[in-house]
């Protein structure tokens, strides 16, 4: 045999080789993927992502607690004096800039996942009789978060301001979370 | 072993068909050499092991009996200590058996690190060993949050929230941990899950711990290597009798914890069932985590590093730096006993580790005769790090060590070993 068939012979086993490596890989891959996603959130906790609340008792100065996805949001009835408050602070100011406008969409109900961005605690400012940190909003008592009135991170270890949610009012006073 | 057990027939039979005898002989038996001169922290590699089955015996009749279903859990862990027989003691048992794993295993970590015993040739006998520790970790971690009591339920929170830090892809690994939006009931499965699995793996894992041992047999005080069959003696009887004995002591210890002392290792609120709306006031983790914690919340941020990512990292460093140490210590001596200055450092470095749990066990924002804990954390973690990427290189250049024994049995007898050698 010559040295050119045997060069042929091995580029060809080559690519063979190569060939069943990359099919092979590819199907390990795709055979892992609903072992992966098999831990992902199922059907029917999905479904129940959705929290409808009627608003209108709560009256002003107010906070409620409710469950969305298992997670507590934060339902402040915001005083006018809090509303200013929030609005006055010049976004320089703030860990993670955002405006009070942008956070709620009518500026007396602030809607927020009462769950603090730097470990999961939850932050206490609910009750009258909470402290409610040195911005007047929210403390988480893990590693001392302050939040404003805006549920804007102002002082703590948590680099985040406290989320809103995605919602929307079905009617003026009742919203859906989700 | 005799050779007249090798001559009984039946055990003949076996032995040419699966030589079996022969391999446990030759483990942990009297065809296994070892340095005649271990001293009793030689123990705590046996010791852990043996705790090891125990927390699998103890874990396998507990699950009998467990229920791992957010409604049922607590009360079912309760009718364990009420009801089932003898579930106080084995759920005691248990839970304490954690912690004295731990004490075990960091008192074998410490002996690795005085003796050397992570230097050549034995640095992937000394990674096996790490990753030994971070598989107890997740198990232990992970075991913590199945009595589904407050502190389980915030200790799984703050910790699963920990991979949050990660950029950009954080959010959706945190929901894959639990399966939800926040740790429930998918997550509490899992981790009954793998909290069964990951001790099996741990025994895989010790296995090969082993078999990277039994290549090069073990350290010793002296840190020199075996020369010759003068500086040995067999495993059975010399050393299955010493261990048996640290086993006894060791007993003792863990059963006054037991008996005695069941819940000091624990936090009372962790008999109050988890409740996902109201976080306790003070969230510890166990004491076994404390350094780490410590180190966790000491990072401030850095640059564009977030104290949360910042944190972290430095959590996971402080282990993972260990695999690094037998390159980072460059110097050929392996034993303290000959190093100076390294073993001087050695207990500054012991020390620094105590120091950064007593913060770990602190709120980051309590003061200490006037200075915040926050800062004792910070000025301990700089120094953990420090303590293996300078101090240890500079040792290796500046020490001057002293003249070694020429062997392991000249350092142990009288006329350095002429006796034995003659006979």
């Amino acid at each position: 045999m010559t040295d050119t068939v045997d060069t042929d012979d091995k580029t060809r086993r080559d690519f063979l080789l190569l060939s069943t490596m990359a099919v092979g890989a590819v199907g390990s891959g795709l055979a892992a993927w609903p072992f992966i996603d098999v831990m992902n959130p199922a059907a029917d906790t999905l479904a129940l992502s959705t929290t409808e609340v009627d608003l209108a008792p709560i009256e002003e100065g107010m906070s409620i607690t409710v469950v969305w996805r298992g997670k507590p949001v934060f339902i402040r009835h915001r005083t006018t004096a809090e509303i200013k408050e929030a609005g006055a602070v010049p976004l320089d100011d703030l860990i993670d800039p955002e405006a009070d406008k942008g956070r709620a969409q009518k500026p007396q109900w602030l809607i927020i996942v009462g769950i603090c961005t730097h470990l999961g605690c939850i932050p206490l400012g609910q009750k009258s009789n909470d402290p409610k940190g040195e911005f007047g909003g929210w403390f988480c008592p893990c590693h001392g978060s302050h939040y404003d009135t805006s549920g804007r991170i102002r002082k703590g270890p948590a680099p985040k301001n406290l989320v809103v949610p995605a919602y929307q009012y079905l009617t003026d006073t009742t919203i859906r979370i989700g | 072993m005799s050779n007249r057990f090798y001559e009984n027939p039946v055990i003949k039979w076996i032995e040419y068909r699966l030589p079996i005898f022969h391999f446990i002989d030759e483990s942990v038996g009297s065809g296994y050499p070892t340095p005649k001169n271990l001293n009793y922290w030689w123990n705590f590699g046996s010791l852990a092991g043996i705790v090891l089955v125990i927390m699998i015996a103890s874990g396998i009749v507990l699950a009998m009996n467990y229920t791992p279903h957010v409604d049922y859990a607590f009360e079912s862990v309760e009718r364990i200590m009420r009801d089932v027989n003898y579930g106080w003691l084995i759920r005691y048992i248990h839970m304490n058996g954690g912690s004295m794993f731990f004490i075990v295993i960091y008192i074998h970590i410490f002996r690795g690190l005085y003796y050397g015993s992570f230097k050549e040739p034995r640095e992937l006998l000394w990674i096996l060993g790490v990753l030994i520790l971070l598989t107890m970790m997740a198990t232990a971690f992970m075991g913590y949050v199945l009595p589904w009591g407050q502190q389980s339920f915030w200790a799984a929170t703050v910790i699963t929230n920990l991979f949050s830090a990660i950029p950009v892809i954080g959010e959706a690994i945190v929901t894959w941990l639990w399966g939800g939006f926040t740790v429930g009931n998918p997550t509490l499965n899992r981790f009954f899950a793998f909290h069964y699995l990951l001790p099996f793996v741990l025994i895989g894992l010790v296995f090969v711990h082993l078999w990277a041992l039994h290549v090069h047999k073990s350290n010793n005080p002296v840190g020199i290597d075996i020369k010759g069959p003068q500086d040995t003696i067999p495993f059975h009887p010399y050393y299955t009798m010493k261990d048996l004995f640290g086993l006894g002591v060791f007993m003792v210890f863990f059963m006054f914890f037991v008996f005695f002392a069941p819940n000091i290792f624990g936090e009372p609120d962790n008999y109050i069932k988890a409740n996902p709306l109201v976080t306790p006031a003070h969230i510890v983790p166990e004491w076994y985590f404390l350094p780490s914690y410590a180190i966790l919340r000491a990072v401030p941020e850095i640059g564009f590093i977030s104290a949360k990512l910042g944190g972290v990292i430095a959590m996971f460093g402080s282990t993972l730096i260990l695999m690094l140490l037998p390159w980072l210590d460059r110097s050929p001596v392996r034993s303290a006993r000959f190093r100076p200055i390294y073993k001087q450092f050695f207990w500054v470095f012991v020390v620094d580790c105590i120091i950064l749990g007593w913060v770990g066990a602190n709120t980051p924002d309590a003061v200490f005769h006037g200075v915040p804990f926050l800062w004792i954390g910070r000025v301990a973690t700089v120094y953990y790090f420090a303590h293996f990427l300078v101090l240890i290189p500079l040792i290796n250049i500046l020490e001057k060590p002293k003249p070694l024994p020429d062997s392991i049995s000249a350092s142990v007898t009288e006329d350095g070993g002429a006796t034995e050698a003659a006979e």
